[in-house]
């Protein structure tokens, strides 16, 4: 029983990371339309810059991850502004062949920066572990913080998007882009706003992650970003609770998957998981449908 | 409204309260729908729609912007299912069919924002529409049995003969999206005119055309109904197409029929003329 | 007499590969070919079919799958078992004639996997298809590292799991094939190319190949002529899943070790690079693209680090480029008489 717990909690803690991650995934969907295959990536670079940040610079790790979040935000907008938004017109092939282009880019360029050799990740996390049942059940810092930073996370862009004006902005531009620009919102703008956010939380996510499973190498961003996208569609794309829903019983199912199936099916599983809920609900837990117009 | 009139045929009561022209009385006619209706969330975009089409007739359907014309389209293409009512084509029942069996029933159709394959040829548009009137499997395409050949020849002699119609024969091999707006929308008919319609459904078809362009559509439009003897249906904005070819009218307003006659009763009932043009103050109080 | 423009296309497809393969082959004969580059030769040919039969769905059927290497790596391992079998059960000593009937095997089961994928997959669109497809690939990868198959005595043994078969193990879970033999030719190669091109370019120019691009272009005017969408979208993933297939099966039998990591989403990214950097749409771009990606970092030593680095760098390019209606006038002008034709590759997409 306190085996099975403790799976639950680990995969709770490997679901808040896919939901961090999610949310850039689901932002991004929703507001312009497309999957921005970069985001893992994005929290590739931002592990490493926090990893450089404490390491070499010897900085705190607060700062290294905030340090890391100013970084993955610059690149995010500058990846938005260079490759993506010539293309907001062109057909979606095109947008998402050249995200993958970003995707390959960032990975070789990370290679060539840092090298093909793993960097053992130093835990940003510095409170101990907690012990239930006189130490049979082990909840570790890394968890605890993990699942804090997404419920504060989800709870702070729900406010942002609910009550200011710029995240009433990017609702107006996912509903119809269209007619939010004829309301005098600046689309460009508002992308570029989501992109920077997104890639803040993905630098958030990419320290995280790298505390929990402390590999680091430059392919260590794309597996969490394909299995966070799938925890986007699963909650339903566009929608930031159904990020969490999703990330969270995502990293459940795998975790119990590897734990009581195979270990070797372990990806296998969360595929399975986005095969079938594109097909049985393609809209996802929480998510609207969109339908083609004649 | 009054326009000059290419047509004087002389409209009969049907025995579902409805007209056709005299000469398609006794015939089966192609078109029978009954109090069709369809909602979106709880919004009726149209409701108890009745109307029959005789064999050869040329029908309008007209109506303010967002009556839910194009929506009678995408019902009778079977694009969306109808919650209720029935469509019956050439006598058969549509219920559960998709747009494809809807097609091979004999509906064909344009549609008011081009889509026409843009990257191909002109002929090879049509070629898709001959695609079940001229056909041979993926084998014989692939090792290219005699069967290819022969029915290739056919294909190509066929799509000439049908881009003629228009005189389009010299574009066959020009790309179909370069051609201008007039052409396009032609070629749109003659695709759908190739899948061997007895229905044959035009969504706007002088839309952007100028005032000749139009003239020579509504001659086309008579002599492709005379030629292949089918019925049209046609949306138009413009009413001198409408009043000038168009036998039968039906006039929509908020997804509902509002007025059914000839282009002398249409042009003279009340409802629609408020429709169109609003009510005047004084008649309202 | 004036040719249509798709009849001289194939031909430069034609043409290209037998002339290549004819400068191959007497370089071989006047021994002017170095090993290395003679080692090459096979991946080279299966690389071309792997492109031109992705082609096939991003290009014509307008479909983008990331998951193509995984009906590769099916049709690899069945082929690998195929061509085991027939040698313990009728000891079959004639190679070529195992490597043909191995390549039919592997294509068949690609095909195979092809279905099974296909009615769940084309049943989206975009880029949820895309990611689908991406998923499919790696559930592929992650069962086929599950798989152990041994032939004993003319008889295949199948386990899910588990080792512990009679006989000499064949595929060996994520250790892979071992012990395979290397019966695959350039020959044979060239052979599967060309009938590659014989059955890609056939079928897009006949009515199934219309009716494909139909869907493409737009799938409601497709139905509204009795088109039936899903037909033809299977019709073009499955024959693109067996010509990987068939592609597998002969880079299978070229290697004495093969493992299902070879077979990653990497892979798939290659052959998409292929794809695109060729044209998408266009086969005999497919083929100088498969050919020259496949060479180049074989001849520039040094250049092997900046590989990946540079296909990523011109993957944005090529797509901002023919995308970006900024960088389309800009080629416009330096470029006047190359009206129309830079667009080619985003106007089939």
């Amino acid at each position: 029983m306190t085996l099975f717990l403790s799976y639950l909690i680990n995969g709770i803690s490997l679901g808040s990371i896919y939901a961090i991650i999610a949310l850039g995934y689901t932002m991004v969907y929703g507001i312009a339309r497309m999957l921005n295959f970069a985001h893992g990536d994005v929290i590739m670079v931002g592990a490493y810059i926090c990893f450089c940040a404490t390491q070499y610079l010897g900085l705190p790790a607060v700062v290294g991850v905030l340090v890391a979040m100013v970084a993955c935000t610059a690149l995010g907008v500058t990846i938005e502004r260079l490759a993506y938004r010539p293309l907001r017109q062109a057909a979606s092939l095109a947008v998402l062949i050249t995200a993958i282009g970003m995707s390959y880019l960032l990975q070789n360029l990370a290679l060539l920066i840092w090298g093909p050799n793993p960097k053992s990740f130093a835990s940003v996390v510095s409170i101990g572990s907690i012990s239930l049942f006189d130490g049979a059940l082990l909840i570790s810092g890394e968890t605890i913080v993990t699942v804090l930073a997404n419920i504060v996370i989800m709870v702070a862009l729900t406010q942002f998007t609910g009550r200011t004006k710029m995240g009433k902005a990017m609702r107006a531009v996912s509903e119809d882009r269209g007619a939010a620009e004829l309301m005098g919102i600046n689309v460009n703008h508002t992308i570029a706003l989501t992109f920077a956010i997104g890639s803040a939380l993905a630098a958030i996510a990419g320290a995280l992650l790298c505390s929990s499973y402390p590999t680091l190498q430059p392919t260590t961003g794309s597996m969490p970003g394909i299995k966070a996208f799938t925890a986007a569609v699963f909650g339903g794309i566009g929608s930031i609770p159904g990020a969490m829903i999703g990330g969270v019983l995502l990293g459940v199912i795998e975790i119990l998957g590897r734990a009581y199936v195979s270990t070797e099916l372990g990806d296998a599983f969360v595929f399975a998981v986005l095969i079938v809920v594109l097909l049985v609900k393609p809209t996802g837990l929480l998510g609207k449908k969109v339908s083609e117009k004649v | 409204m009054t326009q000059q009139r290419r047509s004087t045929t002389k409209m009969v009561p049907f025995p579902s309260h409805s007209i056709v022209p005299e000469r398609d009385v006794d015939k089966l006619p192609v078109l029978e729908a009954r109090h069709l209706g369809i909602e979106f969330g709880g919004l009726k975009a149209v409701e108890d729609f009745n109307l029959t089409i005789g064999k050869t007739e040329i029908a309008g359907l007209i109506g303010p912007n967002g009556a839910g014309k194009t929506t009678v389209f995408n019902l009778l293409t079977k694009v969306y299912q109808p919650t209720s009512g029935t469509i019956m084509i050439n006598g058969k029942d549509t219920a559960g069919m998709n747009t494809v069996q809807a097609n091979k029933l004999g509906v064909a159709r344009t549609f008011q924002n081009i889509r026409l394959f843009g990257n191909m040829s002109v002929e090879d548009n049509v070629r898709i529409g001959l695609h079940n009137q001229v056909p041979y499997g993926m084998f014989s395409g692939i090792f290219r049995l005699p069967r290819y050949w022969k029915q290739e020849k056919k294909q190509h002699e066929r799509a000439l003969e049908l881009l003629s119609i228009f005189g389009m024969q010299d574009m066959a091999s020009a790309k179909a999206g370069s051609l201008p707006y007039g052409a396009q929308r032609r070629l749109e008919i003659v695709r759908a005119l190739a899948t061997n319609p007895s229905l044959l459904l035009l969504d706007e078809p002088a839309a952007g055309m100028n005032p000749h362009e139009t003239e020579e559509l509504m001659d086309s439009i008579i002599a492709i109904r005379d030629q292949f003897q089918i019925a049209v249906m046609l949306i138009e904005h413009d009413m001198k197409l409408v009043m000038g070819i168009c036998e039968g009218i039906c006039v929509l307003n908020y997804g509902r029929v509002i007025a059914k006659g000839t282009a002398e009763e249409i042009q003279k009932n009340p409802t629609v003329i408020e429709a169109y043009l609003g009510r005047r103050k004084e008649d309202a109080q | 007499m004036k040719l249509k423009r798709s009849t001289v296309n194939n031909l430069i497809a034609y043409g290209i590969v037998i002339v290549a393969f004819v400068i191959c082959q007497s370089m071989i004969s006047a021994g002017a070919m170095s090993r290395s580059l003679r080692g090459q030769l096979v991946p080279i040919c299966v690389y071309i079919v792997m492109a031109v039969s992705l082609n096939l769905t991003v290009g014509i059927s307008g479909e983008l799958s990331l998951g193509h290497a995984g009906f590769m790596s099916v049709g690899a391992f069945s082929g690998i078992v195929a061509a085991t079998w027939m040698e313990s059960a009728f000891a079959m000593e004639n190679d070529v004639v195992r490597l043909l009937l191995a390549m039919v095997v592997g294509g068949v089961f690609a095909g195979i996997a092809g279905v099974i994928i296909g009615v769940p997959v084309l049943r989206l669109r975009g880029d949820y298809l895309a990611i689908v497809t991406l998923a499919f690939g790696e559930i592929i990868r992650n069962v086929l590292n599950c798989v152990y198959i041994s032939v004993d005595a003319g008889r295949v043994y199948f386990a899910f799991n588990s080792p512990q078969l009679p006989g000499k193990l064949v595929i060996n879970g994520p250790a892979g094939a071992t012990g395979v033999s290397r019966i695959s030719t350039f020959v044979i190669g060239f052979v599967l190319i060309l009938f590659t091109l014989f059955v890609v370019l056939n079928l897009i120019n006949s009515r199934s190949g219309r009716a494909i691009m139909a869907c493409r272009d737009s799938r409601i005017a497709a139905e509204s002529v009795g088109i039936n969408i899903t037909k033809y979208r299977m019709m073009a993933f499955v024959t693109s899943a067996v010509l990987a297939g068939m592609a597998g099966a002969l880079y299978g039998l070229n290697y004495s070790t093969v493992t299902a990591a070879k077979f990653d989403f990497n892979t798939s990214i290659l052959v998409l690079v292929f794809v695109v950097l060729g044209g998408i749409g266009n086969i005999w771009g497919s083929i100088i693209a498969a050919t020259l990606l496949t060479v180049l970092p074989e001849l520039l030593r040094g250049f092997s680090d900046y590989r990946m680095l540079v296909y990523a760098v011109v993957l944005i390019l090529v797509m901002l480029v023919t995308n970006s209606p900024m960088m389309r006038a800009f080629f416009a002008r330096v470029l006047p008489h190359k009206r129309g034709e830079e667009g080619k590759g985003g106007e089939a997409a």
